[in-house]
């Protein structure tokens, strides 16, 4: 899983895709994925991250972050076919 | 260059920096922060309250010219009157409706000794509202089809053909999304007595809007382009918050209008992306936009290139900018004395 190209993030958790004009908000949580994701770190890796430093349970975080991913691609944030959604 | 502590004394018009405003102050604002004090400016302008007369601290001087329906002769001999005062080095118009004035008059300014960098007659009109859609068609860009209205059973053929809403626009400037076959009408007869006939008949593309600042050195290159995507949008249409993005498609749209026209001096592209990513070109406008010091502050002062390459001094083409430049415009009442509106308002100086 791959962010596009120059999408800038903040530690605030604030996202601006220069290519669009598009901004976002996004939470504590989602600042600390972006910053995972742009360091290259991999989906499962982040996901282990997670598990260990919150309470909740995998099959929930599987649900959180499907519907994460789905955030970001209706926001046109990912490369394309960079993730399958397994 | 003139007789006194300035290098360079340029004459902007476009001073109405009001809620549909003229690029003039903005132009200024750019040239003062690339050319700092060295650069004098005359003002021009058209009528008593166009803020631009009365902000000092940006306007040396202004003097008040008349209407483009007076024609050249009137133009030529009043400017030929603010030359003798001030010792123009140059001019730059920042309206549409002068510009067909000023290109026919540039070789007499040049023989004065006074620069202009402006599109041919021919490149004018080939990007005319009025001529645009032919423009697209023969050149391979996406333009909105459109209609002339001359009467009103034009445009209920074209609301036939293009259907609701429509885009009724003038000639020179006005656009109103229209959602009915009676607000078109208002808007058809409100655009023509404002601006004249035809008016045009547009068919509504719904998507994002971004506008384009370019800077053509008319042989088919662009020295600059700054695309802005518009994020507050008045109800005239204009942005009034805007963020600069960075998108190859608007760069190679941008460049394939500069090869296609070989356009001379400034322009903004009004473009929409749709939902499938093609992108219209809405209106192609031959001067810098009113957010053009939006692309001085990205990184790519359009202003003064455009003073460079009329001074005839090499300008290489930018190849950056800061992508994500946010603009805001704001209202600000600025007071001054009446004497001061009394005077350029009785004398046409100030």
């Amino acid at each position: 899983m791959k962010l596009k190209k120059n999408i800038a993030t903040s530690e605030s958790g604030f996202i601006f895709n220069p290519a669009t004009g598009d901004s976002f908000s996004g939470n504590a949580m989602a600042s600390y994925i972006l910053l995972a994701i742009k360091n290259g770190e991999d989906e499962a890796s982040i996901k282990q991250n997670i598990l260990q430093k919150y309470e909740v349970g995998p099959e929930q975080l599987d649900r959180d972050w499907e519907d994460w991913i789905v955030q970001l691609k209706e926001a046109n944030l990912l490369e394309l076919g960079t993730y399958d959604g397994k | 260059m003139t007789a006194n502590k300035y290098d360079l004394c340029i004459g902007v018009t476009g001073l109405n920096a009001n809620d549909n405003p003229g690029p003039g102050v903005a132009v200024i604002r750019a040239l003062k922060e690339g050319l700092g004090i060295s650069v004098k400016i005359i003002g021009l302008s058209y009528e008593s309250l166009e803020p631009g007369v009365y902000m000092h601290y940006l306007v040396n001087k202004t003097y008040q010219v008349p209407y483009p329906t007076a024609g050249t002769e009137s133009l030529i001999e009043r400017i030929r009157h603010i030359h003798k005062k001030e010792g123009l080095n140059m001019i730059i118009p920042n309206f549409d409706a002068e510009l067909f004035n000023f290109i026919k008059i540039a070789p007499l300014l040049k023989k004065m000794g006074i620069k202009t960098l402006l599109p041919s007659i021919e490149q004018l009109l080939i990007r005319d509202k009025v001529n645009l859609a032919e423009f697209g068609r023969q050149n391979n860009f996406d333009v909105p089809a459109d209609h002339k209205l001359l009467t009103e059973a034009d445009l209920k053929t074209a609301a036939e053909e293009l259907n609701f809403p429509l885009v009724i626009k003038g000639k020179f400037y006005g656009a109103t999304v229209a959602y009915t076959l009676n607000a078109a009408l208002n808007a058809f007869h409100e655009v023509g007595a404002a601006w004249g006939y035809p008016v045009i008949a547009q068919k509504y593309i719904k998507g994002t809007e971004i506008n384009i600042a370019g800077l053509g050195n008319g042989k088919g290159n662009n020295i600059s382009i700054v695309p802005m995507r518009k994020l507050y949008i008045t109800d005239k249409g204009k942005a009034w918050a805007g963020v600069t993005i960075e998108d190859p498609a608007l760069m190679k749209l941008a460049n394939s209008f500069a090869k296609a026209t070989n356009w001379n001096g400034p322009y903004e592209m009004e473009v929409i992306k749709d939902s499938e990513d093609r992108l219209f070109i809405l209106e192609i406008n031959p001067r810098f936009p009113a957010w053009i010091y939006l692309a001085a502050a990205a990184g790519q002062n359009q202003p003064v290139s455009l003073v460079k390459m009329a001074m005839d001094e090499e300008v290489i083409p930018f190849n950056e900018y800061h992508a994500g430049k946010l603009f805001i415009r704001h209202s600000w009442d600025h007071v001054v004395d009446i004497s001061e509106f009394q005077q350029f308002s009785a004398f046409g100086e100030l």
